[in-house]
């Protein structure tokens, strides 16, 4: 139907999370608002399993286009399919996540079908009849709206973690509709040669706790203890430009303007002093610590907890605490 | 080898920002203006390639007619020839109206090998523009590289590190190529006193939507079809508390009150 909301379901080389399910709960919600469907559209190689999922999450309706050409991953091929899906059914609006895979996939899909789009979206309403989009802009310090009047369909990606996930039910299924689209290997320009997979494999984006680090741990081995408190929680370990600036800590672990924007249930700065530029990539985090010895530090009006004092004797004792609590 | 690196200008992270709130766009008069600090990246990568491979650069800005500035600074790091795209019809193009701009005034400068740009600019926050460009052109989109390996312009083939979501993608591409590039994947170098003096007398070529050739009803305002409705503060995260007592009671009462969320598994 011309008004159902899609939603694409993110995956490499068949592996999936829950959280390639995520965008299913706001997509059911903007369709009620619409009195229309919430459908999800898989592309790769072999799509039954994610589609079967997508039944799960509650997708009523699934689109899929498969070939040997999607395995692995390729943006450009996986481009060119959704494209092709969204130009002929046109649904309402398309919800991708703002990651570096979802992010490749709309841009491109939009940029075929001629239009713009909305990046790393916070908010989502039916509004008019059309999809109020909005997002942060210049480092968070405001919140815009948009809505793309001409496109058929509106495109936004969507910052992980802003929607509460949809609930799963085993028991529902989705139609599946499978769409043949012919695509050589040989209309491709780029080729995956190798994956290197991160030592660290920090995914900060995904992780729901961060322990972050700032210029104030004063050398490399406060991330070490950071680090303790993190794998402690299950969660990963981020830090400030400074901190980066001063390779204590490799960039991929940058949170901020310049690094990677985040919205973790916990967000903990640790010798972090709140600059504009590294609120801008954690402000919308659900529950913000900020432990620094500078009691005027910026960070403390952001702070949900603020803890005034020198990290190197609370990390520890909050380690100790997590331990006996947490019977770890 | 014919090398772009994309520009754009954008207000001085620490200026105060002015809007132009019926329009839905920023009022950029009178505001501190910089390069995107990404882009300074693209711009080195720009110059780095040229070095390694030998090859000339051509840099490209969309904007005002103050957005000369920085095609001047890349003038004063030595970039071979520059274009500003200027025209009040591109006010208030949105990333695809942007990218259908500059694919223009990349295929005017003529058999461009590789495209540089910065991953995301610090104002409109998209990070888009590098994926459209290249399905724009029809060229290999390559984005968020951390390390271009290798260039092969006589055998159009290029090998570069993608620094993505748990680890890093090694993509080999055909030429020509659109790579977006992260921060760290080079130092930028500073202009020198006499690249700025021979910089600030240079013209800046300036192309129009006429010289460009591009459709008017696809650029601008007019050709945007993103419209922002509403441009809001967000509202400051309500003041929190400040744990106060012995470092043993703090770190007591942190604990449980981050327990009681139960996030922690
Ligand atoms: C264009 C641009 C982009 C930028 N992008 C980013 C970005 O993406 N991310 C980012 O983070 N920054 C970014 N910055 C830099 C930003 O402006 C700040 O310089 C940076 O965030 C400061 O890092 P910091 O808080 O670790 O260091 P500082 O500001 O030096 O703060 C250190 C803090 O540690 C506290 N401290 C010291 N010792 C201790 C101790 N023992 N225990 C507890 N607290 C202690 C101090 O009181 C102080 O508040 C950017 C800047 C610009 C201009
Ligand atoms: C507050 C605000 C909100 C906006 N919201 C949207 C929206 O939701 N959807 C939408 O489609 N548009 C939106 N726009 C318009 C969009 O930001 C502009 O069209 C802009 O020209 C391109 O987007 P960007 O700056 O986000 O680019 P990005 O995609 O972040 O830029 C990536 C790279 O592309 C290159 N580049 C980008 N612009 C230029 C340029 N003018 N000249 C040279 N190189 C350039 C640079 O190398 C840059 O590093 C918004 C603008 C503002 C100010």
């Amino acid at each position: 139907m011309a008004n159902d909301v899609w939603v694409y379901i993110e995956h490499k080389d068949g592996d999936i999370t829950p959280m390639s399910f995520e965008l299913l709960g706001i997509g059911k919600q903007l369709a009620d608002g619409f009195g229309s469907s919430v459908c999800a559209f898989v592309i790769g190689d072999k799509v039954d399993d994610l589609a079967k999922e997508a039944g799960a999450f509650g997708a009523t309706k699934v689109y899929a286009v498969e070939g040997d050409v999607f395995k692995g991953f390729r943006g450009e091929a996986y481009a060119k399919a959704a494209a092709f899906l969204l130009e002929k059914y046109k649904p309402e609006i398309a919800l991708f996540r703002a990651t570096s895979m979802g992010t490749d996939v709309a841009a491109a899909a939009a940029a075929q079908l001629g239009f713009g789009l909305c990046t790393d979206t916070i908010g989502l309403a039916v509004d008019g009849g059309k999809v109020k989009m909005t997002r942060a802009a210049f480092g968070g310090n405001y919140s815009v709206s948009v809505v793309n009047e001409k496109a058929a369909p509106q495109i936004a990606t969507v910052r992980p973690k802003a929607f509460a996930m949809g609930a799963k039910d085993a028991s529902k299924s989705a139609e599946v509709v499978k769409e043949s689209f012919a695509l050589a290997d040989a209309d491709l320009a780029t080729k995956v040669v190798e994956f290197i997979k991160s030592a660290t494999a920090v995914n900060l984006v995904e992780a729901d706790i961060i322990v972050s680090g700032g210029r104030g741990l004063g050398s490399d081995a406060g991330f070490a203890m950071l680090q303790e408190l993190a794998d402690l929680l299950g969660g990963a370990v981020g830090a400030s430009r400074a901190a980066v600036d001063s390779e204590w800590i490799p960039y991929e672990h940058q949170v901020g303007q310049t690094g990677k924007t985040v919205k973790p249930k916990i967000y903990i700065a640790c010798g972090i002093s709140g600059a504009i530029q590294h609120l801008a990539g954690m402000r919308t985090s659900d529950c913000i610590v900020a432990i620094n010895k500078d009691p005027d530090a910026p960070i403390f009006k952001a702070a949900s907890f603020g803890i005034v004092g020198d990290y190197k004797e609370i990390v520890p004792k909050m380690i100790e605490k997590f331990k006996g609590k947490l019977n770890k | 080898m014919k090398i772009a690196v994309c520009l754009k200008q954008v207000p001085d992270t620490e200026a105060e920002i002015k809007w132009d709130i019926p329009k839905g766009t920023l009022s950029r008069d009178g505001m501190d203006s910089i390069t995107n600090p990404f882009d300074e990246f693209a711009l080195e990568e720009a110059l780095l390639t040229k070095e390694n491979y030998d090859g000339e650069i051509v840099a490209i800005s969309m904007g005002p007619e103050g957005a000369a500035d920085v095609l001047r600074n890349a003038l004063a790091l030595t970039v071979d020839e520059v274009a500003l795209c200027t025209d009040d019809a591109f006010a208030g193009s949105d990333t695809y109206s942007t990218a259908y701009v500059l694919a223009a005034a990349i295929k005017k400068a003529g058999d461009v090998d590789v495209v540089f740009t910065g991953k995301q600019s610090t104002d409109g926050n998209s990070g888009v523009v590098a994926a459209e460009l290249a399905a724009v052109l029809g060229f290999a989109p390559l984005t968020y590289v951390s390390k271009v390996r290798s260039i092969d312009a006589a055998g159009k083939k290029i090998v570069v590190e993608r620094a993505i979501e748990g680890g890093t993608e090694v993509i080999e591409a055909k030429l020509p190529a659109v790579v977006s590039v992260i921060k760290g994947i080079n130092e930028p170098r500073l202009p020198n006193l006499m690249g700025i003096r021979k910089a600030s007398k240079i013209e800046i070529p300036k192309w129009s939507a006429g010289d460009l050739g591009v459709d008017a009803g696809k650029v601008g305002a007019a050709g945007a079809s993103t419209k922002v409705v509403e441009i809001a503060v967000p509202p400051p995260r309500g003041a929190g508390e400040i744990l106060k007592g012995e470092i043993e009671e703090i770190a007591n009462t942190i604990t449980d009150k981050l327990i009681d969320l139960k996030v922690i598994k």
